[in-house]
């Protein structure tokens, strides 16, 4: 791992201590630098992006509303181009309610057009910037303000939904494996077309985490292969970054109060379908080796 | 050129002509001949605008915003349920202060759903914070967008230009089009004081205090206030290059007119007809058209108006609890007022009923005749 070139990412904004949010975006944005115009919709980055007149970012940023970063990230990348700063890189920033849930529309087309944007979606499995509700990223069981007993479905797979719209790039990531987040950003910088990252970040407060253990919390969910960090590339080329699944699902539940009160049946439940998705993602890894006709 | 243009082709001729630098747009009964002019003029590379084509209104209106606050000249068009689907965004880029340009073509609201020239779609969105230039005529049309951007890039605010579904999105008529050098210099390129930029580090959007967003709104009262003489200099500049202008009011017939007819779009057509029917007979009928509908132009429609003893206001559009828009903020306009007209107001034509000369004429006699009720009658 380099040593960061330029922290665009102030001190001093109203993250919450420990945030993994914060630690990712600051090492996202010192791996695109400084010719970049950032659009983000509501969601707790646009709360360290402000307030007025502060800002914690020091390039350029869009609010756009909730739901519409990636049109508002395609007409600002229409104008840039028009004004011949091709090079300028777009990013969206954005959470998983306004990006699997309200954005989800306009993010779908923006791929389908092939827009020459990355966009940076910040998950952390729920709506935690209005205090911690389901969305439609939020995994099976866990427990929102509306899911008090806990999520009766599964988690979207935004990755393979997008990665089926045969965009250049479509990849997982997280704090916890930097070189392989960094690497990401780099290798998006240098493609075109539309690029979609989904960093997993775990909310210390509506995940019921302690404040020192986010970063391990990202490191478990990799390990315990229910956040497996992969690449798809032009919607069929797999390829699986590791550290692959190593651990029991149990490991990473233990440690977060939103599975708090969870049986046995509950956990194998869980057990079963990361095991399934792991097998899933190893079938579409090995016939990457098989180019299609 | 002069060239046979129905209301659609003169809004997308007056849009090339303007060089839009962004033009996001969606298709909808009965603008998508506007869209489908623009695409067919960027795939001949006669219009050099990055076109996009989103997957809705909301994206359509949603990529307007920053394409305009990078720095670009954007155009756009819509009707109907499009607008209502943008609502959230017009508010926005109000806010935002982006001098964005869209043609709305007039149609009902649903639901149920219909397909029929009705102004209610516009008038519910008097609220937003975009100017409102309603046109009677195709050539208007296309003068009035290059009017559009000039009065926008004036007063950082968005405009909105509306048209009748059919009456004039469809009818052809002979169009005078300007060439490409007279728009040019009427129409310099869009270089605005802020920019969305990495060379400039200038952002919107970020959460205000109470006092700020206090202060943005009165600013943006600030740039309405200015708008009556932006609109008034940019239809002079244009008369001057083309001999055509429109006003942001016009009276037709009005001078000693113990009545006018109020009203907007291509009402006005019908209306000039029953005027002159009304004038044969003895009457000493006019009408004023409200060109220019936000910001309300309140001192010139008052002084349009002055001496005037009965006001016929026809409204082609419906606000529930209300009644006529026009009516009720005509109303507003002449209050207090030193002998102020009486003002009658009637629902005419809406949901495309059609609405002859005759029948104008007669809504007038009843105007004469009859003491004006509160609320607006259904004509």
């Amino acid at each position: 791992m380099g040593v960061m070139r330029e922290d665009l990412l102030c001190s001093g904004h109203a993250a919450c201590p420990g945030c993994i949010e914060a630690l990712s975006l600051r090492h996202v944005l010192a791996a695109l630098g400084p010719d970049t115009v950032a659009v983000i919709p509501p969601s707790c980055l646009a709360i360290m992006a402000g307030p007025q007149p502060l800002s914690g970012l020091r390039i350029p940023v869009y609010q756009p509303p909730l739901a519409a970063s990636a049109a508002s990230a395609s007409g600002l990348r229409r104008a840039l181009d028009a004004r011949g700063k091709k090079d300028t890189q777009v990013v969206v920033f954005a959470g998983d309610g306004g990006t699997y849930d309200i954005g989800f529309q306009c993010l779908s087309s923006a791929a389908e057009r092939n827009e020459n944007i990355l966009y940076v979606c910040f998950d952390n499995e729920g709506y935690m910037n209005t205090g911690a509700q389901k969305s439609s990223s939020t995994p099976h069981f866990a427990r929102t303000g509306s899911t008090p007993a806990g999520k009766p479905t599964k988690k979207k797979n935004l990755t393979a939904i997008m990665a089926a719209h045969d965009i250049p790039y479509a990849a997982t990531a997280s704090s916890g494996f930097l070189p392989d987040l960094l690497r990401k950003v780099e290798k998006t910088k240098a493609m075109r077309g539309f690029r979609l990252i989904t960093l997993l970040v775990p909310c210390l407060d509506g995940w019921g985490v302690p404040e020192d253990q986010g970063l391990a919390l990202t490191r478990l969910a990799v390990e315990s292969g229910v956040f497996p960090l992969y690449e798809v590339e032009d919607g069929w080329r797999y390829t699986l970054n590791g550290p692959f699944k190593s651990r029991p699902v149990r490991d990473y539940l233990a440690v977060q109060s939103r599975y708090r009160g969870l049986d046995e049946r509950d956990v194998a439940t869980l057990q079963r379908e990361v095991d399934e998705g792991w097998a899933r993602l190893l079938a579409h890894a090995q016939r990457n080796c098989v180019a299609p006709a | 050129m002069k060239a046979l243009l129905t209301g659609n082709h003169a809004v997308a001729w007056g849009a090339r002509l303007a060089r839009p630098q962004v033009v996001p747009v969606y298709p909808i009964t009965p603008q998508t001949p506007v869209l489908e002019l623009l695409t067919e003029f960027h795939a001949a590379g006669e219009l050099a605008a990055e076109m996009l084509t989103p997957e809705s209104e909301h994206s359509v209106m949603a990529a307007c915003i920053p394409a305009a606050l990078a720095g670009a000249r954007v155009f756009t068009a819509t009707a109907s349920q499009g607008l209502m689907l943008m609502h959230e965004l017009l508010h926005y880029a109000a806010g935002a202060r982006a001098p964005i340009v869209m043609a709305n073509v007039n149609r009902t609201v649903a639901s149920p759903w219909a397909f029929w020239p009705d102004q209610t779609d516009s008038l519910a969105q008097r609220d937003t914070g975009w100017v409102q230039l309603y046109v009677e005529s195709a050539q208007e049309a296309l003068d009035t967008v290059l009017q559009a951007y000039r009065i926008a890039e004036a007063a950082s605010l968005p405009v909105m230009l509306n048209l009748d579904a059919f009456y004039v999105s469809h009818a052809l008529e002979p169009v005078h089009v300007p060439d490409q050098a007279t728009a040019d210099a009427y129409l310099p390129p869009y270089a605005p004081e802020h920019c969305l930029d990495p060379a400039r580090g200038e952002s919107w959007g970020n959460v205000v205090t109470q006092e700020m967003y206090c202060r943005h709104r009165r600013e943006l009262d600030a740039a309405m206030a200015r708008v009556p003489a932006a609109a008034l200099a940019a239809d002079r500049e244009w008369q001057a290059l083309t001999g055509r202008g429109w006003g942001i009011l016009e009276r037709y017939r009005c001078d000693g007119a113990a009545l006018a007819i109020v009203t907007l779009g291509s009402m006005c057509g019908t209306a000039r007809e029953a005027v002159d029917a009304l004038r044969d007979a003895g009457v000493a009928a006019g009408l004023l058209k409200v060109r220019l509908f936000r910001p309300l132009p309140a001192a010139e429609l008052r002084a349009a108006l002055a001496g005037v003893r009965d006001v016929l206001v026809l409204d082609r559009n419906f606000s529930p609890g209300v009644g006529g828009v026009l009516h009720q903020e005509l109303r507003g306009a002449l209050y207090g007022m030193t002998h102020a007209p009486r003002v009658q107001g009637y629902l005419a034509g809406v949901g495309g009923v059609n609405v002859p000369p005759s029948k104008i004429v007669e809504l007038a006699h009843r105007a004469l005749q009859e003491a004006p009720s509160l609320e607006a009658a259904w004509a």
